[in-house]
């Protein structure tokens, strides 16, 4: 149980290194939608269905599309 | 140059926080508030589901509170966003004939799915916010699927108005019968029933139905440009 | 064992804010900035709600009429945090539309070329 719980801490501080490091906006946009994926997860494993379910609809899923349609509007890449 | 001061007054910071965070345990009680709640919960409200009587029935107020930051970004979204002139959405291919048909089958099962989120709210995990955001999806797969329809204008902000006016109605109704804001005036009825837990599933209600239109409407602004 | 067995929880709230925080200050283009400004306020929600866990505890709600109610988390961050989440995606939303009117603006989102513009 705690061994899944640490690689799963793991997995999103990589993916939250990640977001950081790639050029390309939505490679880190992807990355940020993994980290709070995760996260979601990790609510389930501390006892709190209401917080991983709004984590799940609005963190994963609707501030992934704003970005996406933002980045639409203006530039792809970072300079 | 930058980036090494940064990262020193991160380090610092860092530090700071893990010295005063060693003494806090993991996995003991801390507060006694909790408790409580937990254990009159039932008694006094009605609503099985603990954490939808303390967003709703102990700290109703924040409730009021966010959901006016919510009304707030959204118009402000909209007055930035918006302006004089003709709208359009920009010009794609149209999408395939497989994923607009599934798009249209999925539609409406994902809008009941989230109406029963805010509908059960009080005896389930899920509540108003959470359903929202699910028929605010319903959306998006819409607008990525079939890219012909969209939602009339009037058809949300009049939605969002309504849950917004029927939430402080509610509040002023439990002022005139109990006299406090958001008293619980309904019956409280027997726990684990639908009808139950007096004024919390109405309200639900009315916030799943604002949030759902407001976070629609946030989308539908973005997508647009003149 | 038991070091991480207590503070695992605590160690990935703590890296994601570190990590937030570094993107905020360092990083030239304003979309980036506001990702990792998404990322700080995952981070501090889990925090919150990692705070208010009791060891071998439940979810605090009444399913059946029988249950056990001393061994039920704390309830009251996760509605706090529940309200966080909803004014974060807010924020974000309207952080993102004068993103776009700036772009439309000055034809470029990196903050070096817009304070070299000077109007």
């Amino acid at each position: 149980m705690i061994l899944a719980v640490s690689l799963l801490v793991i997995l999103m501080l990589v993916g939250a290194v990640a977001a950081c490091v790639f050029r390309d906006l939505l490679n880190a946009v992807i990355a940020a939608a993994l980290v709070s994926l995760i996260a979601s997860i990790l609510f389930y494993f501390l006892q709190a269905p209401d917080v991983a379910m709004a984590e799940a609809a609005i963190g994963a899923a609707l501030t992934t599309a704003i970005f996406v349609i933002a980045i639409r509007r203006t530039n792809r890449y970072e300079e | 140059m930058r980036r090494i001061i940064s990262i020193l007054l991160l380090v610092i910071v860092t530090f700071g926080i893990c010295q005063s965070l060693a003494k806090i345990p993991f996995g003991t009680p801390k507060t006694k508030v909790g408790g409580r709640y937990i254990n009159e919960g039932v008694k006094e409200t009605g609503a099985a589901n603990i954490v939808t009587s303390v967003v709703l029935s102990y700290r109703g107020f924040d409730t009021l509170g966010e959901v006016t930051i919510l009304f707030i970004a959204s118009i402000g979204l909209g007055a930035v966003l918006g302006g004089v002139g003709k709208k359009t959405v920009t010009k794609t291919e149209p999408a395939s004939f497989v994923l607009s048909t599934g798009c249209k089958i999925l539609f409406p099962l994902i809008l009941v799915f989230g109406a029963y989120i805010f509908i059960h709210g009080h005896l389930t995990p899920g509540g108003g916010f959470q359903g929202g955001a699910i028929i605010a999806s319903a959306y998006l797969l819409i607008y990525l699927g079939c890219r012909q329809r969209r939602v009339s204008q009037t058809a949300y902000m009049t939605l969002e108005s309504l849950g917004g006016l029927s939430f402080v109605a509610a509040g002023l109704v439990g002022l005139a019968v109990s006299g406090y804001f958001l008293a619980n005036f309904l019956p409280r009825g027997t726990v684990n029933l639908l009808f139950s837990a007096g004024i919390i599933p109405v309200i639900y209600i009315a916030i799943g139905l604002k949030v759902g239109s407001e976070l629609t409407g946030i989308i539908d602004n973005l997508v647009e440009e003149s | 064992m038991g070091f991480l067995h207590n503070y695992a929880y605590y160690i990935g709230a703590f890296g994601l804010i570190f990590v937030g925080l570094y993107i905020i200050l360092t990083k030239h283009n304003l979309i980036k900035a506001i990702i990792g400004l998404a990322i700080l306020d995952t981070g501090v929600n889990l925090f919150l709600v990692s705070v208010g866990y009791i060891t071998k505890g439940t979810a605090p709600i009444f399913s059946r009429p029988g249950i056990d109610a001393k061994r039920m988390v704390d309830p009251v961050p996760q509605a706090l945090v529940l309200t966080a989440i909803v004014i974060g995606v807010a924020v974000l939303a309207l952080a993102l539309s004068l993103a776009i009117r700036l772009y439309q603006h000055y034809g470029t989102l990196n903050l070096r070329k817009i304070r070299e513009q000077k109007w």
